[in-house]
């Protein structure tokens, strides 16, 4: 059974990411440790998968679906003024820490594309012109957002 | 409770059940959750309370029912009464109305767009009544949450049937007979391939079924273990007694939160009632399953890769052979099918490969569930018998192209797939055809595309996807798709070379040539088929700096026609980067280097007025030519 040990190790970064919103040194060394692997592979799979992080993430989570229904429909538009909005590219945080921006291919709710998940709520059939208004319903001041 | 009788237990259930109460069944798939159909259950569960009906009404959130464009949709049960975008506030009025009062509310029924005419029931809407819902059908009926409707609906039959009445071999011979191929894409014989696995002798053997369904645009797999997870479930014993394998995992896609708590919960009861775990329904067959939530990388779909991330390790796919059947998961012979091929199992056992391969064509036997996406009128899942045509998925089951716009291709096949032109709508869908075509059946995408699409656009779109996703153990496909995606980048940036196209042809068949896995060996294909249908685009891009779509950013310009503009500073307070300037009553004018092409002037101009054009090429440059005139 030593052979399915290594096994669990996706599923216990899983946990550690969702325990604290990303893998920290602290946890790969752990993980490693109690899976008797080096860091350095534990370290390997966490860049391979898009679904861990190594830095902590904002307190909103933006997500933009770029399946193919959405790209034809117009995401490529809708994620150019994510990005204006916000400041920063796919894949960042804002420097205050109040956003994080990400891509996802597809979530397969393709009849309400182009599609936006704020927080894990969903926002369909999205125009570039409502961008802005569908940020500030967080509550947060878009205007101060890269401001140290 | 373990279950040694299913025929009792069934009967058992049916009698506990009062066949005189009224069902509101809401769709709970993901596309009707996006729309809120969780507050319209709530709201159904709250005015039956007021009401003080719960005795003889009850309300049941099921998997999807596919006509994903007009959810949230709830189904009045049993008569079946269909209703459409149902919000909130339609609640009192349907309980009210329908359920007491046995009327139709007419406002909330679908209206056939071509007739005119509206329609009561779900069976008789032409999104559906086309289709051929073998697998599917179940998924709008049953509460995926609750095992005993499975068993209601005759599940777990089929297990027992094969674990009573069947041998092994008799499981396999039925199975090949039916001519049941791959719903992953690739189309390989199940039945062989069971066989395959079945002869290596191996104490352990694994089965997995693969839910990493990674092509955007194809969601089929996901409704299925979202909607009826325990069809999944008995195909994989059934295949399991088959093969003899000990041990199986579910590999779901981390993207599918819903899909992995279904068969999560499945699982538990599927455990609980005897089906799964050790000799199962009485008899001396034991096997049990698992869930393995992905970790988000389109290559572990593949199925070597797919094996390494089970096993902890990178989505590293490697060299075939050994297959899989002969070295899989930790090196024992492993067999996997995809959600849909294991869905369609039990259905085969149970009504016999005889009744099963008179449907679909000679080579491609049963049905597909294609996800029909894009620019289409009904988005949804459809389930058709293989060989219809695709004129008759887009037009009599999708309703036609949005907005009356003109159809120019349809995708299929996800990234591994092509671009099939409208001059081969009347092509019969099955394995083979589309192999022939360029393009692929995948795992069922299909998605629409009109005269506003760029072709080039469209295939730069997924050579970013594959080169994003390629995982970049091979040099072919590594470097390969990256140089493809420069290329098609340029091209749409109005930067390509007439050697473009060569380059691009030769780069496309070098890395199918090379590439280890299937992600390198099929990601030209979107490349080569609009190449091959699509060339002109191609060349209106090099040749004339010219995007015939009106779609690439940099290929075209906004412009306010001076003779339409009536200003009403609709446009100008909806730029976002304030390049358009303007008074009331007087002409707007968009400052070309502020302008950022985002559309939302074009989006907002009324449509009466439409003053807001989109120019590409010659005429493109005569107008900022004669700007900078004017300017000077």
């Amino acid at each position: 059974m030593e052979e399915r040990k290594r096994g669990q190790l996706v599923h216990l970064l899983h946990q550690a990411q969702s325990k604290e919103g990303y893998i920290s040194a602290r946890a790969i060394a752990s993980i490693a440790e109690k899976l008797n692997i080096s860091e350095g592979e534990v370290f390997g799979v966490v860049t391979f998968y898009k679904a861990f992080s190594l830095r902590p993430q904002g307190k909103h989570k933006v997500t933009i679906c770029m399946g193919t229904a959405c790209h034809v429909r117009g995401a490529p538009l809708i994620l150019d003024e994510l990005e204006r909005t916000l400041g920063i590219p796919a894949g960042e945080t804002t420097k205050d820490g109040l956003f994080t921006l990400e891509t996802v291919n597809c979530v397969g709710a393709c009849a309400l594309g182009p599609i936006v998940i704020v927080d894990g709520e969903y926002h369909g059939q999205m125009k570039p012109r409502e961008v802005k208004k569908l940020l500030e319903k967080t509550g947060e001041n878009l205007n101060r957002l890269n401001e140290p | 409770m373990k279950v040694t009788n299913i025929e009792k237990l069934k009967e058992k259930i049916l009698r506990s059940r009062d066949k005189t109460k009224t069902w509101v069944t809401v769709c709970g798939g993901t596309g009707c959750q996006a729309y809120g159909c969780q507050k319209v259950v709530k709201a159904f569960q709250e005015e039956i309370k007021r009401l003080g009906l719960g005795d003889s009404v009850g309300v049941r959130t099921t998997g999807c029912h596919g006509f994903c464009e007009r959810g949230p949709l709830v189904v009045i049960q049993p008569e079946g009464i269909f209703y459409q975008r149902v919000s909130v506030k339609d609640v009192p009025e349907i309980i009210n109305e329908t359920v007491v009062n046995k009327k139709i509310v007419e406002r909330l029924l679908y209206k056939d767009p071509q007739t005119g005419q509206k329609i009561i029931h779900e069976h008789d809407v032409p999104f559906y009544s086309k289709q051929k819902r073998i697998i599917f059908g179940n998924n709008g009926l049953i509460d995926p949450t609750d095992i005993r409707d499975y068993i209601a609906v005759d599940g777990y039959q089929a297990l027992s049937k094969v674990l009573f009445e069947m041998t092994a071999e008799e499981v396999i011979e039925e199975i090949k007979k039916s001519g049941l191929r791959g719903r992953g894409g690739a189309g390989f014989l199940t039945g062989l391939k069971w066989e395959i696995c079945r002869r290596v002798s191996s104490p352990v053997k694994y089965l997995i079924c693969n839910a990493d369904e990674g092509d955007p645009g194809a969601y089929m797999d996901r409704s299925l273990l979202e909607g009826n997870p325990h069809s999944v479930i008995e195909g994989m014993v059934i295949g399991a007694y088959a093969i003899g394998a000990t041990e199986g995992f579910i590999y779901v896609r981390l993207e599918y939160p819903l899909a992995v708590k279904n068969i999560t919960l499945a699982i538990e009861q599927a455990r609980e009632f005897g089906f799964l775990g050790d000799s199962i329904l009485g008899s001396e067959f034991s096997f049990d399953l698992h869930v393995f939530k992905g970790a988000g990388a389109f290559v572990s779909g593949e199925e070597t890769s797919l094996m390494a991330s089970i096993e902890g390790r990178r989505a590293f796919p490697r060299q075939k052979p050994p297959f899989p059947a002969q070295k899989g998961l930790w090196g024992r012979p492993t067999n996997i099918n995809n959600v849909e091929t294991w869905a369609n199992v039990p259905l085969i056992i149970k009504k016999g490969a005889d009744w099963y391969s008179q449907i679909g064509t000679r080579t491609s036997k049963g049905t597909k569930i294609f996800s029909l996406v894009g620019k289409i009128n009904n988005t949804g899942l459809v389930e058709v018998p293989m060989g219809i045509t695709l004129r008759e998925i887009i037009y009599d089951i999708g309703g036609g192209i949005k907005d009356n716009k003109k159809f120019k291709a349809v995708q299929t096949g996800g990234p591994s797939g092509g671009c099939i032109p409208a001059e081969m709508l009347d092509l019969p869908i099955d394995f083979d055809t589309l192999t022939k075509a360029g393009s692929m059946m995948g795992s069922g995408g299909m998605i629409v595309m009109d005269e506003d699409t760029c072709m080039v656009d469209v295939a730069r779109y997924f050579l970013q996807f594959t080169q994003e996703e390629s995982c970049g153990k091979c040099v072919p496909c590594r470097l390969g798709t990256r140089q493809l995606y420069e290329i098609l980048t340029r091209i749409t940036k109005g930067e390509g070379e007439e050697e473009d196209l060569k380059r691009l042809e030769d780069l496309a068949k070098t890395i199918k040539a090379g590439s280890l896995c299937g992600l390198g060996q099929t990601a030209p294909n979107p490349v080569l088929t609009t190449l091959k249908y699509f060339r002109h685009e191609y060349e209106a891009h090099i040749k004339r700096k010219e995007c015939p779509a009106l779609s690439c950013k940099d290929l075209i310009i906004y412009y306010i026609e001076p003779d339409k503009c009536v200003g009403c500073l609709l446009c100008l307070k909806n730029c976002p980067v304030g390049a358009i300037s303007g008074e009331r009553k007087k002409v707007h004018v968009i400052n070309q280097d502020l302008c950022v092409k985002c559309g939302a002037c074009y989006e907002v101009c009324p449509p009466k007025i439409r003053a807001v054009s989109k120019y590409t090429g010659r005429k493109k440059e005569a107008i900022l030519k004669k700007e900078k005139q004017s300017k000077e």
